[in-house]
């Protein structure tokens, strides 16, 4: 396939970045899109010029580090996956695809496609935890938990914190991901215990570090590569109601 | 105190619960209007004049105008927060899947406010002696402004947004109370849509039967 690539290039967090265009020939529809970026970047490094920075580790679908926002959607046009999950056979002949990184004031560019996403973990400090004694596992069965509240908490861990919500939120709000941590664990009797503090502690930091306002239009539920549900925004809403 | 009362989901709390409060009023509104269909003025009129003297309307007035406030200047708030949180936006248009809707909420909220100032003047402020008129004989009054074409216009385009404003409101609020249900939530989306179109049809009704019939 022959692609042209629009990709947002800016050297560090101060420079003032702007879309460079690279046109490849010989793209094959078996590549990752990650895989056709590398080819991208062996080409760069040939001709002696600065690779185009992004995120990367598993390349899995697993971590979530490999976001970026192409042709108008976090994570690429396909649904529930994650850019590295996403197959250039996706694409056509002659596409122009547009790259750029996550845009929201808590996520600032730090090179190229890469943002700073600590505000998730600074969010996650403030109270994604239980607090419990360390030490052998407990017996399994001495805390009894119905099998469907069991499933949700499960369906809500699985958020990997990419950030892909954010990015399509039209207010780059974090409300899905904090209702994913929220969730988790206020479904279970260990989390309930700290459950109060945890969502005063866990919004609060989501709004000073400047995330915008839910405004219930669920491109964040239509984005999520893990398919995290809105229901967990009205858990939060509900757990935060309850903390007062 | 102020973290409980100004945190990003205690505002959505407080701009739901007053739009709620709102959405209440409009079926009240659109049942009097339908006395301007009657040929006699005298039901209209004595309606208005109920609602304009009776203390307990008088009371809830009050209200209603605090949650007209409060839904506006929370909303602005709420809004100016977003802007901010996306200093730069994309270059590639957003192409998720979104409640069509919802994306709008901010400009059919400022239309549909810019028709209440209108709408006072040639009402309300009568009632208040700030601009002139008959308030005895708000009848005569409405059925004249319907008689304008313009003023039609800018009322069914009014309306219609109102309509688009609604039918996002309605089941949003219910979703920011935390009122989410496995089996109720697609009723709340009904009875949004249902909502959406009959009252803002209602007010229609009546402004095209004024204008082309009487």
């Amino acid at each position: 396939m022959k692609l042209t690539l629009k990709i947002w290039r800016q050297k560090n967090a101060k420079a003032k970045g702007n879309f460079e265009t690279y046109k490849m020939d010989n793209v094959s529809p078996r590549m990752a899109f990650l895989e056709m970026l590398d080819a991208l970047n062996k080409m760069l490094v040939e001709e002696d010029k600065d690779p185009v920075g992004f995120d990367h580790d598993c390349r899995e679908g697993i971590c979530g580090s490999c976001g970026m926002y192409i042709n108008g959607h976090p994570h690429g046009p396909v649904p529930a996956i994650t850019t590295c999950s996403l197959s250039m056979r996706y694409f056509k002949d002659g596409d122009t695809i547009w790259v750029e990184p996550w845009r929201a004031k808590p996520f600032p560019v730090i090179k190229d496609l890469i943002v700073d996403r600590s505000a998730f973990d600074k969010i996650q400090i403030a109270g994604g935890f239980i607090s419990v004694n360390t030490g052998a596992a407990p017996e399994a069965n001495s805390i009894l938990v119905q099998k469907k509240k069991s499933d949700d908490a499960f369906d809500s861990a699985i958020c990997i914190g990419c950030g892909a919500c954010v990015a399509a939120c039209k207010n780059a709000s974090a409300m899905l991901f904090v209702s994913a941590k929220i969730s988790q664990f206020a479904l279970l009797p260990q989390g309930r215990i700290e459950a109060k503090d945890r969502v005063r502690a866990m919004v609060e930091k989501m709004d000073n570090l400047g995330f915008g306002n839910c405004s219930n239009t669920g491109a964040c539920e239509a984005e999520c590569p893990k398919q995290i549900k809105l229901t967990n925004i009205a858990r939060l809403n509900r757990e935060f109601y309850k903390a007062f | 105190m102020s973290k409980v009362l100004f945190s990003s989901i205690s505002k959505k709390f407080t701009m739901a619960l007053a739009g709620l409060f709102l959405l209440t009023f409009l079926p009240i509104h659109l049942t009097i209007n339908l006395m301007l269909l009657k040929t006699e003025p005298g039901p209209f009129n004595t309606a208005a004049h109920f609602m304009a003297t009776f203390p307990l309307i008088k009371i809830m007035e009050v209200v209603l105008f605090g949650a007209i406030l409060i839904h506006i200047i929370y909303g602005i708030w709420l809004q100016i927060q977003n802007w901010l949180s996306r200093p730069v936006g994309y270059v590639s248009s957003n192409k998720s899947e979104v409640s069509f809707f919802s994306k709008f909420m901010i400009w059919t909220g400022a239309i549909v406010f810019t028709f209440l100032v209108l709408h006072f003047f040639n009402f309300f402020f009568i009632k208040l002696g700030i601009v002139k008129g008959n308030p005895e004989d708000f009848y005569s009054l409405a059925h004249n402004l319907f008689k304008i074409p313009a003023y039609d216009f800018i009322y069914l385009g009014c309306f219609t947004l109102l309509g688009f404003h609604l039918f996002h409101a309605f089941s949003s609020a219910f979703q920011t109370l935390g009122l989410n249900h496995r089996l109720w939530t697609p009723v709340v989306k009904v009875v949004a849509l249902v909502y959406a179109i009959i009252i803002p049809a209602g007010f229609a009704f009546i402004s095209i039967t004024l204008w082309l019939f009487r």
